[in-house]
């Protein structure tokens, strides 16, 4: 069973004045989750990747389509009770501690009083916030609310996390967290979906993604597949600043960057260049299969999109 | 059915329900509390401290009390009451709120001073705020008929009434019917001419419809006053010529070469008793009239207001 | 179901309790309750009056700005914020919400009045030493205070449903002053014709009768207050706050949160 399936969502507003002037902020979306997967939604600002999850959630209805999450329609309001939703820079009752925040969504969630206090304690440690547990949000740095809301995100146990941008305003050692808690969300049998316009992030978790551009979908599919050594190429990475000549023979193209040469070459030339370099006594530092990375697909698929612009409202 | 529909129907259902409810009890709450736009009133007859409350919107509390005044009248009056205790407070406080209001100077010189039930019975307090008004209004000669009115029709004093009618003559722009009612007033008091002349005055100069409606009482009054008295010398002439009384009016009528029977105000034949007096078929009809009541007629002490439209 | 009002309802009076604004305001409330007795002092003989008129007055304008400016406070810098977004992710119903924030709100109010009136009476007991039984009427006036407070409370939820905190406080307010005149806009209504006299009346009928739950000067007085009275305030205010919620629940279930 689909984990998420949307149906020709759209979002028509009326902006201006006097509200006549339509602005659409989705076009008609059709988009599978699978269950157990971690699925990148990925867009520049304002593509209308927000604006879906918010559909998803129940907070905007949209103008036309449906979705279904977990086998039952988005209003379903016994849905809520299996999801969990992180929204984009999120803002909690700053009178409240941590602790009592946790309790409070537990409460509303349903979790039975015995579970929710053991629950409580384990994602405040989980999220590491257990020193500050007595601490009122107000006093919370951005980084420490980002953990807090994933840690009402997760409390409930859902089988689908919605995160919209989960990474925003952490470390890089937070970020390694969440990456870290996100993989673990994936073992423990749970899909996630998170929107970020961070690649890097998306290329290293998803396994699948959608990329999102002016409330258009333009692109679907495993990041495997997208990047996928498409021309057969490899990388060779040596020390120094030499370029041998057999290298240039081979057809390689070389870049100078510091103090290493970074060359791209046909796969089967694999062994020839490394000939090449131990004639030469030159130092091999790597060698790697050439990937697109999704940033070349990513902006590949926003320029078409650009072109078409004039279509597009 | 979605929630969401579910929850709707169930709003809507409700806000109807609760709004028609809550309608319905506000209705009944206001017939629990009759006094309630006199409350103030009632505890509080200064006009000094109300005022000092108003917090500056001396404006806006005047016109609030001055509805408040109108519809308490309109209330007891309804209620065939027998007292107006808190007119004179109200049109107090009102004035003093906002002296130069003018309608509750009008609304004062008909209602407060007549007995009840047709007024306050207070007629000193309704020269006070009279001469409230004219301190406050030097100007406006309207103030100086309402104090006449008042000498004229419930203090029968005929000489401050005509002072009265004098002195708003002298301010510029007064009616010239001020100097003629001067003079009338001086000379003729007594006369129905005098009174019938100051109530069409008084019905002209107001649109408040309670003021009009009892001037047009008034001058029905006269009116009727003027046909019996004349009735009355027709039947004495008949007596003088006949040695008798005439069997009826019919007889009177064909004798003096009246064009038909004479009729009332409102169309019903006067008539003539046994021993010769003429009297009004209704009465009850003709608050305020003192001739061709029946024998032994006790007036209602309902409020005499009543007109056919 | 019933258990996540209660939740919704014991949070919002948590959030309420822990707003240093209400502290200042009771502090205030009762400073004027002081000031009654110093004010009673300087004319002899209506000590007692001026204590339960000023007390009562101070007790109901307070809590009448409270209720406004916590309610709104509650309401509409929840759906400014995005606490919301959180909130309604669970399973929540956008009308238990408005519900829940109603009870709690509506529960510190009555607390709020609880110590109030304990001021009031404090005061009272100072100027009279000692209790009369006609004093008993002074809770039936803090009790229609209370109904009051209802009343604004549903009418503050109302309005934060679907406009900005500031224009929210500014009808809240405006239907206060107005339905405090209630009863001479029924009165002008019954006098004007035509056009102006439906319009009045509908006006009339809508906005809530405050005047009719204000028995400050009666209760000043001792003046004696039917039970007729007490249980068609009360049901009035009940249906009146049914029908300002009814209205928020219908708006707020339909509105796009951005």
């Amino acid at each position: 069973m689909a984990a998420i399936e949307i149906l020709a969502l759209e979002k028509t507003y009326m902006v201006g004045f006097w509200r006549k002037r339509p602005k659409r902020a989705l076009h008609p979306l059709n988009l599978t989750v699978e269950d157990g997967e971690i699925f990148g939604f990925l867009g520049p600002n304002g593509a209308g990747k927000t604006t879906t999850l918010k559909i998803l959630m129940g907070l905007v209805f949209p103008t036309a389509g449906s979705a279904r999450i977990l086998g039952r329609d988005w209003s379903d309001p016994e849905v809520k009770a299996q999801i969990g939703f992180l929204p984009e820079q999120p803002y909690f009752y700053d009178y409240l501690t941590a602790h009592e925040l946790l309790d409070y969504y537990g409460q509303l969630s349903g979790v039975p009083a015995k579970e929710r206090k053991r629950r409580v304690e384990e994602m405040l440690s989980r999220v590491g916030l257990q020193d500050v547990k007595g601490v009122q949000l107000r006093k919370f740095s951005k980084g420490m609310l980002q953990r807090v809301g994933i840690a009402q995100s997760i409390l409930h146990d859902p089988k689908l996390v919605f995160l919209d941008e989960p990474m925003s305003g952490l470390d890089p050692l937070g970020r390694r967290d969440v990456r870290d808690l996100i993989e673990q969300l994936k073992q423990e049998g749970k899909t996630v979906f998170f929107s970020t316009h961070i690649l890097s992030d998306a290329e290293s978790l998803c396994d699948r993604v959608a990329i999102i551009h002016k409330g258009e979908l333009r692109g679907v599919g495993a990041v495997e597949d997208l990047t996928s050594a498409v021309q057969g190429k490899i990388e060779v990475i040596w020390q120094g600043t030499q370029i041998p000549s057999s290298m240039k023979a081979l057809g390689a193209e070389c870049y100078v960057s510091g103090e290493t040469v970074r060359a791209a070459l046909p796969e089967n030339q694999q062994d020839a260049a490394i000939d090449a370099l131990r004639r030469e006594r030159i130092r091999l530092i790597a060698i790697t299969p050439l990937r697109t990375s999704l940033e070349t697909y990513f902006v590949e698929k926003l320029q078409h999109s650009q072109t078409t612009a004039g279509k597009t409202s | 059915m979605t929630s969401r529909r579910r929850t709707t129907i169930v709003a809507t259902a409700c806000l109807l329900a609760s709004t028609a409810m809550s309608a319905m009890l506000l209705h009944n709450i206001d017939r629990l509390r009759p006094h309630a736009a006199i409350e103030d009133v009632l505890y509080v007859d200064s006009p000094k401290v109300l005022k000092r409350a108003s917090l500056g919107f001396d404006g806006l509390m005047a016109c609030i009390y001055w509805t408040r005044t109108v519809q308490y009248f309109g209330h007891r009056h309804f209620e065939h009451s027998e007292s107006y205790n808190e007119l004179a407070p109200l049109l107090e406080i009102t004035t003093a709120l906002d002296p130069k209001l003018y309608p509750p100077y009008q609304f004062g010189a008909s209602f407060l001073a007549p007995a009840p039930p047709n007024g306050a019975g207070q007629p000193d307090r309704a020269i006070q705020l009279m001469n409230f008004g004219i301190a406050h209004n030097p100007d406006n000669w309207q103030m100086y008929q309402n104090l006449g009115f008042i000498y004229y029709t419930e203090l029968r004093n005929y000489q401050k009434a005509s002072e009265a009618f004098e002195r708003g003559s002298r301010i510029p722009g007064a009616h010239p019917f001020m100097k003629i009612m001067a003079a009338q007033m001086a000379e003729h008091g007594g006369d129905y001419t005098t009174a019938r002349m100051l109530w069409t005055a008084t019905y002209d100069a107001s649109h408040d419809s309670d003021i009009r409606r009892n001037a047009l009482e008034h001058l029905r009054a006269i009116a009727v006053d003027e046909t019996v008295i004349s009735l009355q010398n027709a039947v004495t002439r008949f007596g003088e010529r006949t040695g008798r009384l005439p069997s009826g009016m019919d007889e009177l009528a064909s004798a003096e070469h009246f064009p038909g029977i004479p009729t009332d105000p409102d169309g019903n034949p006067y008539q003539l008793t046994a021993r010769g007096l003429v009297v009004l078929a209704r009465p009850d009809d003709f608050p305020f009239v003192t001739k061709g009541l029946p024998p032994g007629y006790k007036p209602s002490a309902l409020p005499k207001f009543h007109v056919k439209d | 179901m019933n258990s996540r009002i209660a939740h919704i309802a014991t949070n919002t009076f948590r959030e309420a309790v822990r707003d240093r604004v209400l502290y200042n305001l009771i502090a205030f409330a009762l400073l004027l309750s002081a000031a009654a007795i110093l004010i009673g002092q300087i004319s002899i003989d209506v000590e007692r009056l001026v204590v339960v008129n000023l007390g009562l007055t101070a007790v109901s304008l307070f809590g009448v700005v409270i209720a406004i400016f916590i309610g709104i406070g509650l309401v509409s810098k929840e759906i400014e914020k995005r606490t919301l977004y959180t909130v309604l992710s669970r399973p929540v119903r956008r009308w238990e919400f408005i519900v829940g924030k109603f009870f709690g709100l509506a529960g510190t109010l009555v607390v709020n009045t609880f110590f109030m009136g304990i001021g009031v009476f404090g005061a009272l007991l100072y100027v009279a030493h000692r209790f009369h039984a006609s004093d008993a009427l002074i809770l039936v006036a803090l009790y229609f205070i209370v109904l009051e407070f209802f009343i604004i409370c549903s009418l503050s939820l109302l309005f934060s449903s679907f406009s900005t905190p500031m224009l929210s406080a500014v009808f809240a307010f405006s239907l206060f002053v107005i339905g405090s005149f209630a009863d001479d806009l029924r009165g002008f209504a019954a006098i004007s014709h035509g056009l102006t006299h439906w319009v009045a009346t509908a006006v009339a009928y809508l906005v809530p009768n405050f005047s009719a739950l204000n028995v400050i000067s009666a209760v000043a007085h001792q003046q004696a207050l039917s039970p007729q009275l007490i249980l068609q305030n009360t049901l009035y205010a009940a249906f009146y706050t049914v029908m300002a919620l009814s209205g928020a629940v219908l708006i707020f279930e339909r509105r796009n949160l951005k």
